[in-house]
């Protein structure tokens, strides 16, 4: 175990890049459902178990199963509802076992980027080997099933080891949702050396982490989505920022919470200068116009390797 | 550090469950389920009738709502008992107001345990479903197949001994089941249970002894849920519940596809008497919704068994 992996440097936030997105946008916003599969009777995981009941644990997996038979159907109807495409935090193997729920997504300009394989299927304790297949396998599947690259990564549960960032560049990726340090992108070091950044991903404003770890009434949540949105808006004028609203079909769309949501997201998408992004879309304007500058500023300023930052490797990912 | 193989293997990865018990299905690719008098939402309102023994085993778990102090504990015994003294008479007499039909999910030991109470709900005529013996009585997965089919059989015969009902729904204590479960349930003429809370309507459920109903009993609107765990207020309590029926109602008139509201309380926590005042706004707001159809478990799983392809 390191102290820090020094994945970024510190750069504070009245050192913020002065973003402007496509269209002279300041704020972009993204939403990304996590479809998502559980399964009833996985392997245990020796540092986590994946239900707090015996198996089969009837309650945790169908409260689940409920996002993909009746959430998501509910979402997708009011994300189009208000032109917002759904960057996908997908457990790869909704590709195998509900291949319709991936045609649903393509159909809408989706983008989809890798959860892992099963959000039962923890990275705790796997070696590099297996964290590279695992990885791989999610980003091959999701390109047989959407005909896209995968680009991003959120890992499975948000079970992380000290390679997972390296490995998922190794392989492709471009960009991460797993870092949480702040509301613009910033470049991430890994071993390769490529180009690599951070994506913000918002945990305090993720359905679930407000629903059930922090007991957020679904009123209160639509509150706390227009006073977030209200804020970094306003401080886009300095730097363009980035708002995520991370969702789960069997949380945000049931018949007590999907109204709420609605109106929070209506007064986002009824603002001037919001972008409506993907979480791709996001990272490639970074890479292509910031993140060059986003390094020759913080040179010097601590954290991270000199060489692997300012030194990229030939051939972009996207190339990958 | 190296995991066991098994953790990158999935051996049911493919199309569909990764199990048999029912098949996947889009709530909204569904055709429409129409409910009688061409109401929007059918209203299952489920009374849960508990009896939470004192020496609690609370294996594998403690079951919700259960003794948590050193034995005896007094304190949250005789909390559960007002609801069937003082809590059930108030939630009963609410209901009654607004003229919405109960069901009530009954824990058979309470035939034993408040014979007069059972007489009250039996003299009422609404329908009995099945709750097992006790809320400790769990069945979990690790629960031998023959003591569990020792408690389903003893639960569902004292219920209908008592009742003169044909008692042929289910609600598990704490919607925990075991494999077998379902197949026991089926084998002893059990039709329908509310365990399985992935779904907003009635589904069909695979058994070794033929087809069961999944008739899901909400947990998100359930009220120990959101006041007992996720300490709610219940006027917070009472809002989620509007918004619920408003959503449905709305979903159901711009789709022409019938929608289920099912709602599970507790009268020793919505009947105390701080409580009750927001139930019964939830119940007037009920009252109030034109496309609403008050029914009983078994009405619903009746009316969206005709349709059902």
């Amino acid at each position: 175990m390191r102290e820090d992996l020094e994945l970024y440097r510190y750069r504070a936030w009245d050192e913020r890049l002065p973003i402007r997105w496509p269209g002279g946008a300041k704020l972009a916003f993204w939403v990304a459902p996590n479809i998502e599969f559980y399964e009833l009777d996985p392997p245990v995981n020796p540092s986590r178990r994946a239900w707090p009941r015996p198996a089969p644990d009837v309650q945790g997996y169908a409260t689940r199963d409920y996002g993909n038979r009746v959430g998501l159907g509910r979402m997708m109807a009011l994300l189009d509802k208000y032109g917002v495409r759904g960057s996908v935090s997908l457990s790869a193997a909704v590709c195998d076992h509900h291949p319709e729920i991936i045609e649903l997504g393509v159909e809408r300009g989706w983008e989809f980027f890798s959860h892992g394989i099963y959000n039962t299927r923890y990275a705790y304790g796997m070696d590099e080997a297996q964290e590279r297949s695992m990885i791989e396998d999610a980003m091959e599947a999701i390109f047989r099933h959407t005909g896209e690259r995968c680009a991003g990564y959120l890992a499975p549960a948000l079970t992380h080891t000290e390679s997972t960032l390296d490995l998922f560049a190794e392989a492709g990726g471009i960009y991460t949702c797993d870092l949480f340090h702040d509301d613009q992108p910033t470049p991430v070091r890994v071993r390769s050396a490529k180009r690599f950044v951070s994506v913000p991903y918002s945990l305090e404003l993720n359905d679930t982490i407000a629903y059930v770890v922090n007991r957020v009434e679904p009123r209160r949540y639509g509150e706390m989505i227009k006073q977030a949105f209200d804020r970094l808006h306003r401080e886009a004028e300095a730097g363009g920022t980035v708002m995520c609203v991370p969702l789960h079909p069997y949380q945000v769309a049931h018949p007590h919470r999907l109204r709420a949501f609605e109106e929070a997201l209506a007064y986002v998408v009824g603002h001037d200068g919001v972008w409506l992004a993907t979480g791709r879309e996001i990272a490639e304007h970074y890479l292509e116009h910031y993140y060059d500058l986003d390094l020759a500023r913080s040179g010097g300023k601590g954290g991270g390797s000199e060489e692997a930052a300012t030194d990229p490797a030939p051939g972009s990912s996207r190339d990958a | 550090m190296t995991l066991d193989a098994d953790h990158l293997r999935y051996p049911h990865r493919r199309r569909g469950m990764d199990h048999q018990r029912y098949d996947f299905s889009m709530l909204s690719s569904r055709p429409p389920v129409a409910w009688p008098g061409g109401a929007g939402v059918a209203l299952w309102v489920n009374v849960a009738v508990q009896f939470f023994p004192l020496d609690q085993r609370g294996k594998p778990f403690a079951p919700p709502g259960g003794m948590t102090t050193p034995y005896p504990d007094l304190r949250h015994f005789t909390l559960r008992d007002y609801g069937n003294r003082v809590g059930v008479v108030r939630c009963l007499e609410a209901l009654d107001a607004f003229d919405i039909q109960p069901t009530f999910t009954v824990n058979a030991a309470l035939v034993e345990h408040c014979p007069r109470l059972l007489d009250r709900l039996v003299q009422r005529g609404d329908e009995i479903l099945a709750s097992s013996w006790h809320m400790d009585t769990l069945h979990h997965g690790e629960l031998a197949v023959d003591e569990e089919r020792a408690i389903v059989r003893k639960s569902l015969a004292t219920l209908r001994e008592c009742t003169g009902q044909a008692v042929e729904g289910w609600v598990s204590p704490a919607r925990s089941q075991s494999r077998h479960t379902p197949d026991l349930l089926a084998a002893e003429g059990v039709r329908y249970m509310g365990d399985w809370i992935n779904d907003e309507l009635p589904y069909a459920f695979h058994t070794n002894a033929g087809e069961l109903v999944a008739l899901p009993l909400s947990l998100e609107l359930d009220d120990q849920f959101l006041i007992g765990a996720n300490l709610h207020s219940e006027w917070e309590y009472a809002a989620q519940i509007i918004d619920a029926c408003d959503f449905l109602a709305a979903e159901a008139a711009e789709t022409g596809h019938g929608r289920l509201l099912s709602l599970s309380v507790h009268p020793w926590l919505m009947g105390q008497p701080h409580r009750i005042a927001a139930f019964e706004s939830v119940l007037a707001h009920l009252a109030g919704c034109a496309s609403i159809w008050s029914a009983s478990a078994s009405e619903v799983v009746a009316a969206w068994r005709g349709q059902a392809a």
